[in-house]
């Protein structure tokens, strides 16, 4: 087991190196100008432009750039940000609680639908409730987040006026207060990405608890005289929810996508909404670090799905 | 109009019969900005009006909290390290300048005690020096006392090229010594009628010695103070989280009394700007949005939420056409839109006149921009004394049509007008961005009708505003016929901001495109204008050379610039905020005087 981790470990890094010369050389050659602001400024000389490039080592190649990226990424030098010039990992830290919690609870919040409502429709399938169930869910995720995410604008905070639609990661209330207007603020954003995310669990987990219920050792369960819900609950659900598992470890990925959206949408302060005012301000060494952590986290939940799944599972072993 | 006219309504104002606010206003529909007018005024000694903001609130402090809102967030405190608005309008919540502009672009003192005038002696009469008095009693928030050795640190942290400040083409050529602790004298090259921008305005927020002495230079990215500003101003800061959240507090010891009347201060960051303007217009969330961008059929819409409005300021802001004056389609030496180069079409002033006509900007300001463009014939729109009242504008296809006419286009059979083998087919490029798209639609739409084909081209943003000297979409390489985008006007002097037609600023291949004069115009009578300029002490001779070449480059005779709508700047503010915003500085120049009135 321990052998096999490092031996994945090994191979993820020069998978990493690869990702990391495909960004940065995409990076690199994509138009565009971290100083474009000063360009239209008649106030700003243009040499004062050509110093922050030069200073900045825009103007070197990009192989030289590659090269002193890596090695400084190497020392744990993130480098800094063009537009703020606060180093680059001070910016990430100081986002990725938020992030997590977000998108933390929202993946919670998923899980406790998906989980129940799957179990249930595929206890009884094709009954009306797994009808409702199945469009409910083929709705929830074919609707894009940034769309939900306005829906859910317009109707609690434009016409009910219930809740706020700007997200402040520092709340100064104390006690209750505090709490109650982290959750008021945290509804909507934590609803759209969970649902989002439960109704595609819902199918997979409705379709894996398909798979195990017709097998003979439920059969055998039953046949013993167990109760409907024991056998639901230890016989079928937990064998059921291997293949579950899995898949969101390995959805992890795509659900801090879709927190890029929503923390944009939101004014969430997270990981996300950082990347998209890099890219758009095209301040290279924050979209880089960003984008590099995705590809970090992609091959970690990876590894760490293969992993939960054969110790899930004990016919699987690692070699 | 000509000086002498210019001098006979300053006569008015003086004696009376017109007022001071209305001199203005009609020198800025003449191109001038607000400043030079009320500069105009005040050099012939008519007496300063009132900025028609008063500050009600007799006591400091008891507001409670100023929510503001950037849909872009602040992303750095320090003032010369700007790199737009936002910055600058954040760092100034802290630091203060000299002076700053108000609406009408008078200066209005912060850390001077007085404005440097003929009459006090600030200004020399050579116009080679200006000599400022520094308030008495300022403290930074740290307790130190301000003196003129921070003054003149500013100049030398600004000035220095290894800090790369994006405000060294303030300090660069000016030289800065201390005659007291109290007392700084600016020094000029050469006489110098725009002397109020060292130290005035968003370039010239000082910053304190004793913090920032160490990280001159090289080491400028190190100083703590870049993200834990240190001002003199009515808020202190608490903390700041690049990208999102700014917050301050009233600073007790500020210098002005009963100021400021908000306790607690707020900047929040990022989003959209339409939701912006929700938060502050119908939701009432936050109680001031910063640069609405956005379609005035919307914000008006949002405005029917009753809880805030929209507020315009004028500025210099443009949203001009260009129309080539060499050929974007042959190369010489390497480059495309050479000036060794005619155009076929446009170096013919029937062909640029009849584009002057085909452009229908009064259904730009009414079908698009609404309050934030107003249709314009100038170039330089305000300050209101540069302004110019002997251009007009005109939308007439059928005069456009005489005009090809007679100049012996003709339209060929597929209905384009050709000459000598020349086609009137142009390229149109400009910004990705709806409302430009909307307006390249209107214009084609006009073109088409008078034998004019426009081929549409546009360019995402942060591509055709690039430097990259690699990239051949980029504005100032100019490979079209036509191109339009906005130019902003930051200082309330039109010195800097009209030098983009100068001749030696030619953007070419040579200068790696980095010179400012992207539409290759050319014009000895306009370099002369602005070289006289330069030089001309006299106010009313300088705006009267201003006029004229505002003139010269929208003129039918050797014009190539279409103004399309000048672009005041707008934001959303809640009914019960009291601000004084003007378009010559931050937004939040003078945000210690805001308070709220129920």
């Amino acid at each position: 087991m321990g052998y096999y981790i490092l031996r994945r470990l090994l191979i993820a890094i020069p998978s990493l190196l690869g990702i990391s010369v495909v960004l940065f050389t995409v990076l690199a050659l994509a138009p565009g100008d971290p100083f474009e602001e000063l360009a239209t400024n008649p106030a700003v000389p243009p040499e004062v432009r050509m110093a922050l490039r030069a200073k900045f080592g825009l103007d070197d190649p990009v192989a030289v750039r590659y090269v002193r990226w890596i090695s400084a990424m190497a020392q744990g030098d993130w480098g800094f940000s063009f537009v703020s010039r606060v180093n680059v990992d001070d910016l990430i830290l100081q986002r990725l609680g938020v992030t997590l919690f977000v998108i933390g609870t929202s993946q919670i919040l998923s899980l406790l639908i998906a989980i129940p409502v799957g179990v249930i429709a595929a206890t009884r399938p094709y009954s009306l409730f797994d009808q409702i169930a199945n469009t409910l869910a083929f709705v929830g995720f074919s609707l894009p987040t940034f769309f939900t995410g306005l829906l859910l604008i317009l109707v609690f905070s434009i016409w009910l006026d219930w809740l706020p639609f700007v997200y402040q990661a520092d709340i100064k209330a104390t006690g209750w207060q505090w709490y109650w207007q982290h959750v008021r603020q945290a509804i909507m954003p934590i609803m759209v990405l969970g649902l989002f995310q439960g109704a595609s669990l819902v199918r997979y987990v409705r379709s894996a608890v398909l798979d195990v219920i017709r097998l003979d050792y439920v059969t055998t369960a039953r046949a013993k005289g167990l109760g409907e819900r024991v056998v639901i609950v230890k016989h079928v659900v937990r064998n059921a929810l291997i293949p579950v598992v899995t898949l969101v470890a390995l959805q992890m990925p795509a659900i801090f996508g879709g927190a890029i959206v929503t923390e944009q949408i939101f004014r969430i302060p997270g990981i996300g909404s950082l990347l998209i005012s890099s890219i758009l301000a095209n301040d290279t060494p924050v979209i880089m670090a960003v984008t590099f952590v995705f590809a970090c986290l992609v091959v970690l939940f990876n590894l760490i799905a293969d992993i939960l799944y054969g110790w899930l599972d004990p016919r699987i072993t690692f070699r | 109009m000509k000086e002498h006219e210019l001098r006979a309504l300053i006569g008015e104002v003086k004696g009376g019969k017109l007022s001071r606010r209305t001199f203005i206003h009609r020198m800025v529909a003449l191109g001038l900005t607000a400043p030079m007018a009320s500069q105009m005024l005040d050099f012939v000694g008519v007496a300063r009006a009132d900025t028609g903001f008063k500050y009600k609130p007799t006591k400091r402090g008891g507001g409670g909290a100023l929510r503001i809102l950037y849909w872009q967030a602040p992303t750095l405190l320090n003032p010369h390290f700007a790199t737009g608005t936002k910055d600058q309008d954040a760092s100034r919540i802290f630091y203060e300048p000299l002076a700053g502009w108000d609406s009408d672009g008078n200066l209005v003192p912060s850390l001077a005690a007085e404005i440097p005038s003929r009459e006090n002696g600030g200004l020399a009469a050579d116009g080679k020096s200006v000599t400022w008095k520094l308030k008495k009693g300022v403290k930074w928030h740290d307790g130190k006392p301000f003196t003129a050795d921070d003054v003149v640190f500013t100049w030398e942290y600004a000035a220095d090229p290894a800090t790369a400040t994006v405000t060294s083409g303030t300090y660069k050529e000016v030289k800065v010594e201390k005659v007291d602790d109290l007392t700084v004298k600016v020094l000029f090259d050469k006489p110098t009628p725009f002397w109020a921008d060292a130290f005035v305005g968003t370039a010239g927020m000082i910053i304190p010695k004793h913090l920032f002495a160490d990280f001159k230079g090289e080491k400028s990215r190190d100083a703590p103070t870049n993200l834990k500003p240190v001002g003199t101003s009515a808020f202190k800061f608490v903390d700041f989280k690049p990208g999102d959240m700014l917050r301050a507090e009233a600073n007790p010891d500020y210098h002005v009394p009963n100021q400021p009347y908000f306790d607690t201060l707020e900047v929040k960051g990022g989003g959209d700007a339409v939701s912006a303007a929700r938060a502050v217009l119908q939701t009432g969330e936050y109680d001031y949005a910063w640069n609405m961008q956005v379609e005035d059929a919307i914000l008006k819409r949002l405005e029917t939420g009753g809880k805030g409005e929209v507020h315009v300021v004028p500025g210099g802001n443009i949203e001009f056409i260009q129309l080539n004056s060499t050929d974007p389609w042959t190369e010489v030496d390497g480059e495309r839109s050479s000036i060794k180069t005619k155009h076929p079409a446009f170096s013919d002033p029937a062909v640029r006149q009849a584009m002057m006509l085909l452009v229908d900007r009064k259904s730009v300001e009414d079908h698009i921009y609404g309050r934030t463009g107003v249709a314009t014939a100038n170039f330089l729109n305000n300050p209101e004394r540069f302004r110019s009242k002997a251009t007009k504008f005109e939308f007439n296809v059928a005069k456009a049509t005489e005009i090809l006419e007679k100049a012996g286009w003709k339209k060929g059979a597929d209905g384009v007008r050709e000459k000598g083998g020349v086609k009137l087919k142009f390229v149109y490029q400009t910004s990705i961005n709806a409302p430009r798209q909307k307006n390249q639609a209107i214009v084609k739409q006009a073109a088409q009708q008078a034998g004019i084909d426009l081929e549409l081209k546009s360019v995402v943003a942060s591509v055709f505003f690039s430097s990259d000297v690699a990239n051949p979409d980029t504005y100032p390489k100019f490979y079209a016929d036509m191109q339009m985008y906005t130019t902003t006007m930051a200082q309330p002097d039109p010195d800097r901001f009209m030098n983009q037609y100068c001749s030696w600023e030619l953007a070419t291949k040579d200068n790696k495109w980095q010179g400012r004069n992207a539409s290759r115009f050319r014009n000895d009578e306009y370099d002369k204008a602005y070289k006289a300029a330069q030089g001309e002490l006299d106010p009313v001779k300088r705006a009267a050379l201003f006029i004229r070449m505002n003139e010269i480059v929208v003129g039918e005779e050797n014009g190539t610039i279409i103004p399309v709508v000048y672009r005041p700047r707008a934001h959303s503010r809640s009914k019960t905020l009291k601000a004084d915003i003007s378009g010559w500085d931050s937004d939040t120049w003078a945000v210690a005087r805001w308070y709220r009135e129920a």
